[in-house]
């Protein structure tokens, strides 16, 4: 896991939603909450995303509640400090446009 | 207990597009799919556009259809590896897949199927051939017409990832 990661936007939304224990339609529902409504994720996609990241350990399922079907996924260390590193290159991204492009988008 | 009503009607694997799409276009009529058979559709009378249907290929997954229902999605059965679901559209939006990444390894999955059983074909036409085998032409046939379809699920591959280059 190294500096030259860049995630998808699903994988980053994932991943913060996963900072608190969230179950699969939670993650949606935040990642649209959170963008506004903007994201929207697919359960196909997030299925697969899922599963994906927890064989890469960035995520991990939670022992399932009594009684409850629904499983319930979240961040380990290993996924917050990809988190982490992707936000610090978010920041140089936009750092670099407002460099470029003299100042805040105000046209 | 609703009305219900059967048709028969044949879609080829990589038209699955199109078989969707009919699928909601009956949906938005008022007839919504509640059983799958082969080339067997059965609808029940519902109010027009009450419900969105998705299908895909998709290994057997019972972890995968708890996760679907939790999302408010209802399983209505399976042919072969095809997976038929539909969503109260009240609910919002009903998609499968939301990147490309996701649609693609789906497309991957329908190749992989086409192209065992593309091969299994030819392998099986050609040692009837030679054989003497008098239906080992029907084999044949087969192949190519599933090599052809495997030509399609490329070409919609092809387009998904040139649209990758420049964007998630």
């Amino acid at each position: 896991m190294t500096d030259s990661l860049v995630l998808t936007e699903a994988t980053y939304y994932i991943l913060l939603a996963l900072y608190t224990p969230q179950h699969g339609y939670g993650i949606m529902q935040m990642a649209e909450n959170l963008s506004k409504g903007r994201v929207h994720l697919a359960a196909g996609t997030l299925y697969g995303a899922l599963s994906t990241m927890s064989e890469k350990g960035w995520i991990r399922l939670l022992p399932v509640e009594e009684g409850s079907r629904k499983k319930e996924y979240q961040l380990t260390e290993e996924g917050l400090k990809v988190l982490k590193n992707e936000i610090e290159r978010l920041r140089e991204l936009v750092a670099n446009g407002e460099l470029v492009l003299g100042g805040k988008n105000n046209g | 207990m609703a009305e219900q009503k059967t048709l028969h009607k044949w879609f080829w694997a990589w038209d699955f597009e199109k078989e969707e799409r009919w699928l909601n276009e009956m949906a938005w009529s008022g007839w919504a799919l509640c059983d799958i058979g082969f080339c067997r559709y059965t609808f029940e009378k519902t109010e027009p556009g009450e419900y969105t249907l998705r299908l895909e290929m998709r290994d057997h997954d019972d972890g995968y259809l708890s996760f679907m229902e939790e999302t408010g999605a209802e399983y209505i059965g399976r042919m072969v590896k095809w997976i038929y679901f539909r969503r109260k559209t009240e609910y919002g939006p009903f998609d499968l897949y939301s990147d490309t990444d996701s649609r693609i390894a789906h497309l991957d999955r329908i190749s992989r199927l086409l192209l065992v059983i593309g091969l299994l074909n030819l392998g099986i036409g050609i040692l009837n051939s030679v054989n003497g085998a008098s239906l080992g032409w029907i084999n044949l046939i087969c192949a190519t017409l599933l090599m052809y379809g495997l030509g399609r699920i490329h070409g919609k591959k092809e387009s998904l990832q040139q649209d990758k280059l420049i964007r998630e």
